[in-house]
């Protein structure tokens, strides 16, 4: 028998996990990639206080009350209302660093959204900011949010602090 | 110590593969129901308490988004634990004894069916000596089986009645995933799945939902004809390695039987949560029941098995009956862990 003191802590074992899963989606999730694969984005309505969430779970989170069946059809543009930009690589993701990681509250929604933004220097991603969706060309379609590649800015005038002051 | 009493319980329908909706979608109409039936209203529930494990769903945080089914705004004051609603349910029980809240929403959600729930459950042992060997939840439970067969504390024929009996009991549970049972003698006839387990010692895999309210003192009793006050309640632990612990005898359920004062009056009802025949068989000894008392007439964990929630459906279950009158004193039990590591033992009664 060795000395196992002498050769010193053991400091790393393999153990690799691997796990698969079949995600089901569920009903509201389901309505909103059924939209995104037809290149819209779909909100559904609290049947309490009228809020549209877009990429609703099914509920309102608010009044703990189911969201739907209707969809409402909200805009792929939006307002900027928080970023950050991120410096560290990560390998599931498709933009190199630095990029903004952003929240967008897109016209119509009473939620919001979190994507990346592109096609502008970090320094000038601000709050208020306008900005739409750029989408992969429609033949490569799926039910995946993958087919919004990235959101980018637009020539508008920055939307007022007041307008999306409750979405921070 | 204050009255604490079980008000209102609702579950979901429990199935094998829930393919329609996700987990939020699963429990909200749960929640709602037992909050209606209950008469407390939404803003009245002074703390939520939810049992879950993201180990299910395969996503980290995947319990906040049960949080979405309850409405939390204005904000509300909440605690999870990584167990089965049945701890969630004492948790919110100290709580009230505290004095901090006098109701509170407890639930459990458990959609299994996404991974393999028999692998999934490897991870829950030592991470550096067991789960590295991933020995899968049923393999586990067999060991025990099997320790007990050759030890001579029970007998295949005594697990096969088991099942028959409870899944006959399930018939009359509308909730239920198994229901009916033939003889046990047809069922021995049956290959054993993982020796010396056969596919009747095993509960099912099932995605559901429960939800039971708890209520304190002059609440309880303003709001339920008939609350189940809890008389006593204790969950006790050993140790998590399988093989520093008796096998063929639930010493944590003994203790906290005893803790929860099970034996000072008779039990008309016992809703047990075993996951395996055997395993129901130790908690019924370690209980202390005697011929008198009606074991799982729900079918218990053998006719539905949601992951996280079916401790919490044993004691919606035993207070139900109290409620309904059928009984007057029942107990309920919860496991957690493997081969019957954790246990708890709750004891209500009607007044
Ligand atoms: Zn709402």
């Amino acid at each position: 028998m060795s000395d196992e003191s002498a050769e010193g802590p053991v400091e790393i074992i393999q153990c690799p996990v691997e796990l698969d899963y079949t995600y089901t989606a569920g009903q509201a999730t389901t309505r909103f990639l059924r939209g995104v694969g037809e290149g819209k984005l779909l909100g559904q309505r609290c049947i309490v206080c009228g809020k549209i969430y877009v990429a609703s779970r099914g509920a309102c989170p608010i009044h703990g009350v189911p969201t739907g069946p209707e969809t409402v059809e909200v805009s792929d543009k939006g307002t900027l209302v928080s970023f950050s930009i991120v410096r560290i690589p990560s390998e599931n993701l498709s933009v190199d660093p630095p990029f903004a990681a952003i929240s967008v509250l897109l016209d119509g929604s009473d939620s919001t959204f979190m994507h990346v933004l592109s096609d502008c220097p970090l320094e000038e991603v601000r709050m208020g900011m306008r900005v739409e969706a750029v989408w992969i060309p429609k033949e490569e379609w799926t039910t995946s949010l993958k087919n919004i590649t990235h959101f980018r800015p637009l020539d508008e005038p920055d939307a007022p602090y007041d307008s999306y002051k409750e979405h921070l | 110590m204050r009255d604490v009493a079980v008000v209102s319980f609702a579950q979901s329908p429990h199935v094998r593969r829930e393919q329609n909706r996700n987990e939020v979608e699963i429990l909200m109409p749960v929640v709602r129901e037992a909050r209606e039936r209950s008469g407390i209203a939404h803003d009245e529930i002074d703390f939520v308490c939810s049992g879950s494990t993201d180990y299910l769903a395969g996503q980290s945080f995947a319990f906040v988004a049960g949080l979405d089914g309850i409405g939390a705004w204005p904000p509300v004051s909440e605690s999870h634990v990584e167990m089965d609603g049945a701890w969630a349910l004492y948790e919110a029980w100290v709580k009230i004894q505290m004095g901090y809240a006098d109701t509170a929403l407890v639930y459990g959600f458990g959609k299994s069916s996404p991974g393999d729930l028999p692998e999934v459950m490897a991870l829950q042992l030592d991470p550096y000596v067991l789960t590295p060997l991933w020995p899968d939840a049923v393999s586990m439970a067999a060991l025990q089986a099997r320790k007990c067969l050759d030890e001579g504390v029970l007998t295949e024929a005594d697990m096969a009645a088991v099942a028959a009996r409870d899944r006959r009991h399930a018939e009359s549970n509308p909730f239920a995933q198994v229901k009916g049972s033939a003889d046990p003698e047809a069922l021995l006839a049956e290959p054993t799945l993982v020796s010396p387990l056969r596919k009747h010692d095993c509960a099912p895999i099932s995605d559901g939902a429960a939800a039971v309210i708890l209520a304190a003192d002059d609440v309880a009793r303003r709001v339920c004809e008939r609350p189940a006050w809890i008389s006593g309640i204790h969950h006790i632990v050993e140790p998590q390695d399988p093989g520093l612990r008796d096998l063929t005898r639930s010493r944590s359920t003994e203790i906290a039987a005893d803790k929860a004062g099970v034996g000072a009056g008779t039990v008309d009802v016992a809703e047990i949560h075993g996951p395996f025949t055997h395993q129901e068989i130790l908690i019924e000894k370690a209980l202390g029941l005697g011929p008198d008392t009606t074991v799982n007439p729900s079918g218990g964990a053998l006719a539905a098995n949601p992951m996280m929630t079916a401790g919490l459906i044993r004691i919606g279950e035993a207070a139900r009956r109290i409620q309904d009158g059928s009984a007057g004193r029942t107990v309920a039990h919860a496991t957690s862990g493997p081969c019957l590591q954790q246990n708890l033992v709750c004891v209500m009664e009607g007044r």
